[in-house]
């Protein structure tokens, strides 16, 4: 209170410095996220002012790289959509459940020790990945299904969900334990067994929380690069059967922005067009998730 | 009147350590019976070879100092004791004289007839106000037949019918927290219990809904034995017939509701009651 002023006036600036350069800090994600999404407006603005909206919707084919030229945005909308299904096909029941039993019922030892080496397989470069679902799995895979082509959307699709069960795992296995020890005595109190308060008591408080990691590794899914362009083939392709050669957005995204193309052509914006689409479809599930988080902790 | 001369010999005060005390009000039935309970968390132990018979259709209150073992106490009574990590104990309690803690004894029939209302009330987040009340019955897999007798009759032994009758089906949370605890409290009695342990049940609430939930327990009383466990002197004596005294893990005394607040045998439950430490 009664401080020299000099004090009192370089502890204040000093205060404002710090407070600045965090609110910088802050402020840089933003800006960030603003600029990427200035660049994606304006170049697809461009890409539209050359080919119609209803080409760009209502085509069924994509295939701006060659001479006969189709703008139809749905066979990469069905590569992604195919690949993230199957990968969260294989993810939500293996990482609900593991999720469950971390934080219902393994002892605390065995918990320190699993999540921490669950967590680790979120740690593989997707490369890795990508090339043990090309070189590994598909040939596992071919033996029972003959079918099965060199490249397709089976094998990288089962791959991506084995990358995102720790994510729903771990994220899962947090919203469990913020259910509160209260709510457990409550039905044990009633003569609830352990399964029945699992499954009817905590789940369902935890769901809101659940569902908002189910959200993420969905939108992890569907970002997904390196495993999609190296093990689902690069054929943009509208179908669902997991067995053929398909092209997921961001496969695609790779493929032009490593090729030749000039700038400046219809060519190279395709790449912004499909990446607003992705931007789109991922902030979507971000903004989705996020509301059921903040849902889940007013709780 | 119940008397307790019985038990003073037992009571050799202030060094009675390895002593047991065992007392009981002779006049009356015992529900629940409690024997040579010692209770352990890990290492430390929270109760020392308490002994006491708890009367039927009567208010057990259970008082003494933060830490004193109290809440310990009433959750051995129920075997909730035995769902925190570390927890132990040794010695029996009887149940209309079955020992709860016998093998093969299951700890989830136990709890059934042996309910629990808590400190913080706790309505399950996820459910409405009807189905909290129908919970305890859908948990463990009871198929009563008229379901809205059952929401009504328990809503109403525990004084709650009129103010949430309009709105069963909003959530529990969103009751204030006096109605919540009667809600735990009608939760509880829907499974039908023939005790009900209350761990302080009034210490979240404000004054008025205090004074409800104590009215509500003397007409409880006629149909459940209740125990319940409280920090506030003036309510022991204001619900209670008897009350036991626990200083760290002992019980020191047990005895009818006004004669351990008006003539205590021990110097100790004196120094407490009258307000000397605690």
């Amino acid at each position: 209170m009664a401080r020299p002023a000099s004090m009192r006036r370089s502890r204040r600036v000093g205060e404002a410095l710090i407070e600045r350069s965090m609110l910088g800090c802050a402020l840089l994600s933003v800006v960030t996220t603003a600029a990427i999404l200035a660049i994606l407006v304006r170049q697809t603005g461009e890409f539209f002012a050359e080919v119609p909206i209803s080409a760009f919707l209502f085509d069924t084919q994509w295939t701006p790289l060659f001479a006969d030229k189709h703008f139809g945005i749905w066979p990469l909308l069905a590569g992604t959509f195919l690949t993230s299904a199957i990968a969260i096909a294989v993810a939500l029941p293996f990482g609900l459940l593991a999720a469950i039993y971390l934080g219902e019922f393994a002892t605390p030892r065995i918990r320190g020790v699993l999540k921490p080496t669950l967590e680790l397989l979120a740690g593989v470069p997707t490369i890795v990945y990508g090339y043990f679902a090309l070189v590994t799995l598909t040939p596992v895979l071919q033996k029972f299904m003959p079918e099965l082509s060199g490249f397709n959307a089976l094998a990288p699709g089962i791959v991506m969900g084995v990358m995102i069960i720790p994510m729903i795992t771990s994220l899962g296995e947090d919203a469990i334990s913020a259910v509160p020890g209260s709510v457990r005595e409550g039905a044990y109190a009633l003569g609830a067994g352990k399964l029945a308060t699992v499954f009817r008591v905590v789940l369902p408080t935890a769901l809101s929380g659940i569902a908002a990691a189910v959200v993420l590794a969905v939108s992890r899914a569907v970002g997904e690069t390196m495993i999609v362009a190296i093990a689902a083939g690069q054929q943009p392709r509208l179908t669902l059967n997991p067995q053929v050669p398909v092209e997921t957005m961001t496969a695609y995204i790779v493929q032009v922005g490593m090729g030749d193309t000039p700038t400046g052509t219809l060519e190279y914006r395709t790449i912004f067009v499909v990446g607003a689409t992705l931007f789109a479809i991922t902030f979507a599930a971000n903004l989705l998730s996020q509301r059921w988080a903040r849902r889940f902790r007013e709780r | 009147m119940q008397t307790t001369v019985d038990s003073d010999a037992c009571l050799s005060p202030p060094y009675r350590t390895m002593e047991p005390a065992q007392m009981s009000n002779p006049g009356v039935a015992a529900k629940l019976s409690v024997q040579e309970l010692s209770a352990w968390h890990g290492e430390k132990q929270v109760l020392v070879r308490v002994s006491l018979d708890l009367p039927e259709h009567e208010i057990s209150a259970v008082i003494g100092p933060s830490g004193c073992g109290k809440s310990t106490l009433i959750r051995c009574l129920n075997r909730m004791h035995e769902l925190v990590p570390g927890a132990t104990h040794r010695g029996s309690i009887q149940l209309d004289g079955e020992d709860i803690y016998a093998s093969g004894v299951d700890p989830v029939l136990i709890r059934r007839r042996v309910g629990m209302v808590f400190q913080k009330p706790n309505p399950f987040p996820t459910m409405s106000i009807r189905d909290n009340v129908l919970a305890g019955l859908r948990l463990t897999g009871m198929r009563p037949g008229d379901l809205d007798a059952v929401v009504e009759s328990a809503l109403q032994q525990a004084a709650l019918w009129s103010e949430v009758k309009d709105r069963l089906r909003e959530p529990g949370t969103s009751l204030s927290g006096g109605q919540q605890q009667r809600l735990c409290i009608a939760r509880a009695l829907a499974v039908e219990p023939e005790v009900l342990l209350l761990d302080e049940p009034c210490s979240a609430l404000d004054p008025i809904a205090t004074t409800r939930i104590e009215d509500l327990l003397g007409t409880l009383r006629e149909r459940y034995t209740i125990v319940i466990v409280t920090h506030n002197m003036q309510q022991a004596a204001r619900v209670s017939q008897q009350t036991a005294f626990l200083l760290q893990g002992e019980l020191v005394e047990f005895t009818e509701t006004d004669a351990l607040f008006t003539k205590p045998k021990d110097k100790r439950t004196e120094d407490y009651v009258t307000g000397k430490f605690g």
